[in-house]
């Protein structure tokens, strides 16, 4: 009897954890998009730019890396309340994640620019294509495959680190995990159930992505699975 | 050299370069050099490495930026700031020792890319036009593969179709068989070939010196940033007047067994 009980307190809690699940996802998803037009603009100042907008985008890079995402989050909040200054919480998070983000998600990218050799470079010149020519229709195609593997780990990295907006009272799947926990005393197997939706997402997401890049995977470049000489290690 | 090149326009010169200088940091690899090739000549430009030949070839679309010196394509000046480089090199075909075609576009698409943004011509148009120049070098059944299911060879003659798409003035060859297995190296010379014999204007860069004697019809001897002799090939190849152009080709034929195909 016991047992079917604590089924039974899952079962009803799951509407309760959708909705953190859509929250933790929109967030999840918002964020990472932020970050990505903010990180290739970083990627190719940081790789094509004159001098002082590689400096000025390494600094912004450096910055927010250095910065943990919780001081983050409470400086923008509270602090920012602090000065009479009230921001939406939600808002907030996906400005502060996204910034935050981006500075991971150009270094991503700049590695993939960065492999991509200069040869492909020179033959787009050479045909009379403008450097703005040749980044789009050149490297940006090859470096955002290259860049998928990566991505993959950003996305995994940030879906975890959006609980961390508990801290500014927003709603999501932790924090919805948090207050049903509280209500029923069933800490321990609450928690247990959010680990395996977040398992799921990761899952889902990771797997996701996986699919992107053989769909796109060119054969010579990133994503292809070398087969042909068959396994090295 | 001569001055002449510096003031003559003759429309019958496709290039001319004259008193070209480049320097990298201490090393100057080009000390003021001067030539001019005429409409439908084959110009071949040959000499030890490290000698600034391929600098030269690419001051001349100013993918190197030379240091001093003055470059003409038919009556524009390319070395002059307000010319829109971009226009030029649309009428300049270069293909490069390593080919650096677009590795994540088909055959196709690589002979089509410029077409469609650079020439803004439409998809059906640039098809057409992609296929016609993949046919010549003899690889319409490869058009939908990926540069690395193609061979080194295969590649090469691609990357001539993507340059020959655009309708160049002028083709510049860098040392286009350097990077192929040898049984690869015929059919590359053999597209060049039919190239020189329709009439299109070329500078080749190569250690190929059969090539060189029987395709073009000047040939360039370089070392150490200067032109050390120029003349037809019979003269270059049989009886050359400067002792550097001797030693070296001696030393060519040497390890090559011969210097005429």
């Amino acid at each position: 009897m016991q047992r079917l009980e604590k089924l039974e307190l899952i079962w009803q809690s799951l509407p309760l954890l959708g909705e953190g699940v859509l929250v933790t996802m929109t967030l999840t998803i918002s964020l990472l998009g932020v970050g990505l037009l903010l990180g290739i603009p970083v990627a190719l100042g940081q790789a094509y730019g004159p001098r002082p907008v590689r400096l000025l985008m390494s600094s912004y890079e450096r910055f927010f890396r250095a910065m943990p995402i919780l001081v983050l989050l409470i400086v923008c909040f509270y602090g920012l309340g602090f000065w009479g200054i009230y921001v939406p919480a939600f808002g907030t998070a996906v400005v502060v994640f996204g910034l935050h983000s981006s500075a991971y998600q150009s270094q991503i990218f700049r590695g993939a620019i960065q492999a991509i050799k200069e040869g492909q470079l020179l033959a787009a010149r050479a045909l009379g294509m403008s450097r703005l020519q040749a980044i789009r229709y050149i490297v940006l195609p090859q470096a955002l495959r290259l860049s998928l593997p990566g991505w993959s780990n950003e996305y995994s990295g940030v879906l975890k680190d959006t609980s961390f907006v508990f801290a500014i009272g927003v709603t999501e799947l932790t924090r919805q995990g948090w207050q049903i926990a509280m209500r029923t005393r069933e800490i321990f197997l609450v928690f247990i159930t959010v680990a395996v939706i977040y398992l799921i997402l990761t899952y889902l997401g990771t797997w996701l992505l996986e699919r992107i890049e053989r769909r796109l995977s060119v054969p010579g470049l990133a994503g292809q699975r070398r087969e042909e000489h068959g396994r090295v290690i | 050299m001569s001055s002449e090149y510096k003031v003559s326009s003759e429309a019958s010169f496709v290039v001319r370069v004259a008193d070209l200088h480049k320097r990298y940091g201490s090393e100057e690899v080009l000390k003021g050099v001067s030539f001019a090739v005429r409409q439908g000549e084959a110009l071949a430009i040959i000499g030890p490495s490290g000698t600034g030949k391929s600098t030269l070839l690419r001051c001349i679309n100013r993918l190197t930026e030379p240091d001093r010196g003055r470059i003409w394509l038919e009556n524009t000046e390319i070395t002059n700031a307000k010319t829109d480089i971009n226009k030029i090199r649309q009428q300049i075909g270069f293909v490069f020792q390593d080919f650096n075609l677009f590795a994540h576009l088909t055959a196709l698409d690589n002979v089509r890319l410029g077409l469609t943004k650079v020439k803004k011509l439409s998809l059906k148009e640039a098809t057409e036009r992609a296929m016609i120049e993949l046919r010549r070098v003899g690889l319409a059944e490869q058009a939908q593969k990926y540069p690395a299911q193609l061979s080194g060879g295969q590649q090469q003659r691609v990357s001539i179709a993507r340059a020959l798409a655009m309708d160049p003035k002028l083709m510049l060859f860098d040392e286009p068989t350097s990077a192929l297995d040898p049984e690869l190296i015929g059919e590359v010379l053999h597209v060049m070939q039919d190239l020189a014999d329709e009439g299109m204007t070329m500078i080749v860069v190569t250690h190929e010196m059969g090539f060189a004697r029987s395709v073009c019809d000047e040939v360039i001897f370089m070392e150490k940033g200067v032109i050390v002799e120029q003349g037809p090939p019979e003269q270059i190849f049989t009886q050359p007047k400067q002792p550097r152009t001797q030693q070296f080709l001696s030393k060519i034929s040497e390890l090559y067994g011969r210097t005429s195909s």
